[in-house]
């Protein structure tokens, strides 16, 4: 019993990290057409950034704080720089270009980082454990890491579903050519899109920095399983990528401990039983 | 006409390609007129609206609206600027509410008048009020083409740019956009329309351009249409 409390925790807890990451995945594959391979760079570069901002300011809520806002920034010139040429070019051309972005970062993390992997630490007032049963306790900086991704993904589907600007994302995921010929620039709109989701998986490197540590090559895992999330929930669907980023987050979990050689073979299992009952995911629209 | 055009294109030529689209095209819209672009399909008639509304780039012309030149400008800015579009196909949103595709563009007009409001679509449009909370895709095609008019007029376009606004319609839902074009009309709503019923057109618009190959081969009234029945029925394959 206390293990399937743990692992579900555990699924949760993956799973939401995954969601912050997938959503702007699946937003810029929705709205922007762009198929952002260096998507998973800036969940790296999140991870990496809380190193440089933990060291500085001594705690990974103020790197948090302090690195989100200049993700969006980083964000918003990557777009304005790069992908912007892009919304009219063919995927192949989108995957070359954001693959170079992938080499560039890489290169660019090395040089500023190192080839070790870094452990940032977890908040002294956060590194004690609960007690869920008498014999089995579980870190409090994961539930906080928990409840600050609920909050967050709480936030989003509120902007997406009760905002003026959400429902310019909705539209925009449906018919980017309609939303500009009802007096809506979306040169503007797809940069907040792009710049808030390269935020939203930075701030998923942050969160996680001190559970996983910051390493080379981090992103390119978040970047292969955000895709199946993508592929699981629908493209551009911001539900979909919630739930399924928990389901990801469970299989993988309860997978690693039942049969922990085929883990990640029941992700794509899960992935390929999607795409045969639903093809456009499970909030994708035909 | 005697009033200076609300609108007015000159020598508009459109490529796709290799292919030469529009071929010169001269067009004008007086504030308040009504126009319909008749043709064959593949003609240039849709080209031709969404050259007007900024979404295909001219290869050579002028496009002004109010005087001013617009060649260059966004899809948004034109739309800013007083030109409502109903695309080919609708376009509706399907995943927003019937309010919520209304409200998305509601604006004051580019002379700051907000003649079109949610109550007055609802007024105008009583089907769309009893759906209000319905999903774009789960609407009929005739209170999806409802909607999408509406929408168009929540920015209180001084010119409402209509194509195919009637296509794959029954009888009575067609009827009542025809209706319904006319009550905008009467409240001086300029209108360009590409549709293929002859006979509605010729009783809501004054004035008529036929588009063959890219080329504007007769303009003139309803009367001039009829004077002229046997080209108009050849060029149009009636």
């Amino acid at each position: 019993m206390s293990l399937i409390l743990v692992q579900i925790l555990n699924g949760l807890q993956y799973g939401l990290l995954l969601f912050l990451a997938a959503s702007g995945l699946t937003l810029v594959f929705g709205i922007l057409g762009v198929i952002n391979l260096a998507h998973g760079s800036f969940y790296m570069l999140g991870a990496y950034a809380a190193l440089t901002l933990t060291a500085r300011f001594g705690d990974i809520f103020v790197a948090l704080a302090a690195g989100v806002p200049l993700a969006f920034l980083f964000g918003a010139a990557i777009e304005w720089l790069f992908i912007r040429h892009l919304y009219k070019r063919d995927h192949l051309q989108q995957v070359l270009v954001t693959f170079a972005l992938i080499l560039m970062f890489d290169e660019a993390q090395q040089t500023l980082w190192g080839n070790y992997p870094e452990s940032i630490p977890t908040p002294s007032y956060l590194s004690s454990s609960i007690s869920l049963t008498s014999d089995l306790g579980y870190p409090v900086y994961r539930i906080a890491l928990m409840t600050i991704c609920v909050l967050l993904a709480i936030a989003m589907m509120f902007v997406i579903q009760r905002t003026r600007f959400g429902r310019l994302v909705r539209a925009a995921e449906s018919n980017p050519e309609m939303v500009e010929a009802l007096g809506f620039d979306s040169r503007i709109l797809f940069r907040i899109v792009f710049a808030a989701g390269v935020a939203m998986a930075a701030a998923a490197g942050i969160l996680a920095a001190p559970v996983e540590s910051a390493y080379p090559g981090i992103g390119d895992r978040v970047l292969i399983t955000s895709f199946v999330v993508v592929v699981i929930g629908g493209i551009g669907s911001i539900r979909g990528a919630f739930l399924g980023s928990l389901l990801i987050g469970l299989v993988d979990a309860f997978g690693k401990v039942f049969v922990p050689k085929f883990a990640s073979v029941l992700i794509y299992a899960l992935m390929a039983i999607v795409l045969v009952l639903r093809p456009s995911g499970l909030f994708g629209r035909q | 006409m005697n009033k200076p055009p609300l609108l007015e294109a000159l020598g508009l030529n459109v490529c796709y390609g290799a292919s030469h689209v529009l071929r010169g095209v001269d067009f004008r819209v007086a504030p308040g007129e009504t126009v319909s672009v008749l043709g064959r399909n593949g003609m240039g008639k849709t080209t031709l609206l969404r050259t007007l509304m900024g979404l295909v780039a001219p290869k050579s012309g002028e496009i002004r609206l109010g005087g001013v030149s617009i060649v260059g400008w966004r899809a948004s800015a034109i739309a800013r600027a007083g030109v409502g579009f109903v695309p080919e196909g609708r376009g509706i949103f399907p995943n927003l509410t019937v309010e919520e595709n209304l409200v998305f563009a509601a604006r004051p007009g580019a002379n700051g008048r907000r003649d079109w409001t949610r109550e007055a679509l609802f007024d105008l449009f009583p089907r769309l009020a009893e759906r209000r909370g319905a999903w774009g895709d789960q609407l009929s095609g005739g209170e999806q083409q409802m909607l999408t008019i509406g929408r168009a007029l929540m920015s209180n376009p001084s010119l409402l740019l209509v194509d195919e606004a009637t296509e794959g319609l029954a009888p009575l839902a067609r009827d009542d956009i025809w209706r319904t074009l006319g009550l905008i009309a009467g409240r001086g709503v300029a209108i360009v329309i590409v549709d293929k019923n002859l006979d509605d057109l010729k009783a809501l618009c004054r004035r008529h351009v036929i588009l063959v190959k890219g080329q504007i081969v007769f303009e003139g009234t309803a009367d001039g249409l009829v004077a002229q029945d046997e080209f108009v029925r050849s060029q149009l394959g009636l």
